[in-house]
């Protein structure tokens, strides 16, 4: 026995390479299953298959019983054609799309400049730009909730900082009830989105405009060109991409509002309608009325109204690119 | 002079962006009266009671832990498991790796309203609805797209003779990550975590629809639900000293380390 198991061993000696080699590769899949499924798994379960569940969810009367959801083919999508409440918040989400984005990004370009270009010869930052910065940033550190409750007091008519600024420097007259003015409600609101996003972008576009080679700013300035004038022909184009990418996130931003309004408005979503967004019609409808079906056909509106943006704001500037 | 209206414009915005935040600080060290009858003043005496009451008796202190703990292992674990597969995706080829690559960085641009009622009802059929549990996994669930997006790029531009190096020197796969590529990415991983860290601190629809009891509320939801319950008008003081608790620490960190909190909060928009 001995005598035949000996060259047995002996021939496979010369091998271990080879072997070795084969577990060296194993073992990397191995690394790369092991590694991969962690999050794999959360995502399939937390993310993938709602998203999915959703779209399904959409066609369906479900009210929340386990197995009691009918097939109901289109008709939520018909019901919310003709839901007024909802068709105010589509409209509310369109206005603050409009106004706000543009608002936001105007004035953090501005403040961007100023920084960036006002300094004494119109080629250096101005003096304490990083006192500026930093403060400007302030609000985006703050979580959007927190930022409500505080506005949420700020527009106290009765003790609230706008008034109060208002009273002590003799305009009482415009003092108002901020949120409670159905014609105004809404802009209240807008303005606390420009307030918290102004400094994120202006940040972005200051590091944007740091990045352009100052011989371009320079040679600007000796053909005499004004300050809009390079702000108009230099710096915007450059600054093209940036403010691109900032329209499409502020839009999303417009698209959702749903925090600042759950908590600062009255209703919440009111006065009458006037501050309704598509998300806080989604939460009560699931939420507090149970009506997971008809939710869930309202999240598909606003997943399509945020693909159709994305894909013209994208788009949009993709034309101008070859235009150009 | 010249820079004079600069100033003036630069100096509008600077009062705009901080006095609503300093008058929310100061009116925290008010009595209630002062807060009704003179809102902008200085208060007459620094009340410090304000802020105990609002720590202790309107649970700011709790929804701070809560808060601490819940973002805490959401970070932990979506730096963890984003990093593994961010790094797996960048560095290995093998078959489904473009596809499961995008999986990831396509869900980046659906709204989590879409998702909300089957995710409720997942995390409550798995018995972790209302649950610090349950908001970790799906905190960090959320976040590790954008950490796998960002870090991918990140993994891909380090060079690979060291982690070669590593491996004949009889470097397994997992102690080539964790000892040799993780300490190379350490830049990339810090701006990752910042800009994660904010995203979960600020977050408020998750927790509001996953985390209804009280007792778990996160800081940012237990701080909305104090200022829209009915109560709320008879604890002025109270409720701007948990403002102020929920805010002025934040902005102390920003102050001490901004360039890197810039840096981290706008890595998504400058990639």
């Amino acid at each position: 026995m001995s005598v035949l198991a000996r060259p047995v061993e002996r021939a496979a000696a010369p091998a271990p390479p080879a072997p070795r080699k084969r577990r060296r590769l194993n073992r990397g899949y191995g690394f790369v299953i092991g590694a991969l499924a962690p999050a794999l798994v959360l995502h399939l379960v937390f993310v993938v298959s709602p998203y999915a569940q959703a779209f399904y969810l959409s066609l369906t009367d479900w009210n929340g019983v386990a197995g009691k959801a009918d097939f109901v083919g289109f008709d939520n999508f018909t019901r919310l054609a003709g839901d007024s409440l909802f068709l105010d918040a589509i409209g509310n989400n369109l206005l603050l799309l409009l106004l706000m984005p543009a608002a936001t990004i105007g004035i953090g370009l501005f403040l961007a400049t100023m920084i960036q270009r006002g300094g004494k010869d119109g080629r250096t930052g101005v003096r304490g730009s990083r006192f500026y910065e930093i403060v400007f940033f302030f609000p985006q550190m703050l979580s959007v909730a927190i930022v409500a409750v505080l506005w949420g007091f700020a527009y106290n008519p009765n003790n609230g900082l706008i008034n109060g600024v208002l009273r002590a420097i003799g305009l009482d007259g415009l003092a108002r009830s901020w949120l409670a003015e159905p014609g105004l409600a809404l802009f209240a609101v807008m303005a606390v989105m420009i307030w918290s996003g102004v400094g994120f972008y202006m940040v972005l576009f200051s590091a944007a405009i740091d990045g352009i080679p100052k011989e371009i700013f320079e040679a600007a300035l000796i053909d005499g060109s004004s300050g809009w004038t390079t702000f108009r022909r230099i710096t915007l184009p450059l600054l093209r991409d940036n403010v691109q990418v900032a329209f499409v996130y502020l839009g999303m931003v417009a698209l959702d509002a749903f925090a600042l309004v759950q908590i600062m408005t009255v209703g919440p979503g009111g006065p009458d309608g006037s501050t309704e967004v598509m998300g806080l019609s989604l939460y009560r409808t699931a939420f507090e009325y149970g009506k997971f079906g008809y939710a869930s056909a309202m999240g598909v509106a606003l997943f399509f109204g945020t693909l159709v943006f994305a894909l013209v704001a994208l788009r949009g500037n993709k034309n101008r690119t070859e235009l150009a | 002079m010249k820079r004079f209206p600069l100033h003036i414009a630069l100096g509008f915005w600077a009062i705009v962006t901080a006095f609503p935040l300093l008058w929310a600080v100061t009116s925290s060290f008010k009595s209630d009266a002062e807060i009704l009858t003179s809102p902008w003043t200085v208060p007459s005496e620094v009340r410090w009671e304000n802020f105990s009451r609002a720590w202790n008796e309107a649970s700011i202190g709790q929804y701070f832990l809560n808060s601490v703990i819940v973002v805490g292992g959401a970070l932990f674990l979506t730096m963890l498991v984003g990093g593994l597969a961010a790094y797996t995706l960048a560095r290995y080829r093998f078959p489904g790796n473009r596809f499961v690559y995008y999986l990831f960085v396509t869900s980046q641009f659906f709204p989590t309203f879409l998702a909300l009622v089957p995710l409720f009802f997942t995390v409550e059929q798995m018995g972790l609805l209302g649950t610090k549990l349950g908001l970790i996994l799906v905190y960090a669930t959320f976040a590790t797209p954008f950490t796998i997006f960002f870090l991918h790029a990140f993994f891909r531009t380090l060079p690979s003779a060291i982690a070669e190096a590593a491996f004949i020197d009889g470097c397994t796969h997992w102690g080539v990550f964790f000892r040799v590529m993780l300490p190379m990415a350490r830049p990339g991983l810090v701006s990752v975590a910042i800009f994660n860290f904010l995203g979960l601190w600020n977050q408020y629809l998750l927790p509001l629809v996953l985390n209804p009891d009280p007792e778990n509320y996160v800081l940012a939801q237990g701080l909305a639900a104090l200022s829209t319950s009915q109560g709320y008008q008879s604890d002025w003081s109270g409720l701007f000293a948990g403002l102020t608790i929920a805010m002025l620490p934040v902005l102390l960190a920003y102050v001490c380390f901004q360039r890197y909190i810039q840096a981290g909060a706008t890595a998504g928009a400058v990639k």
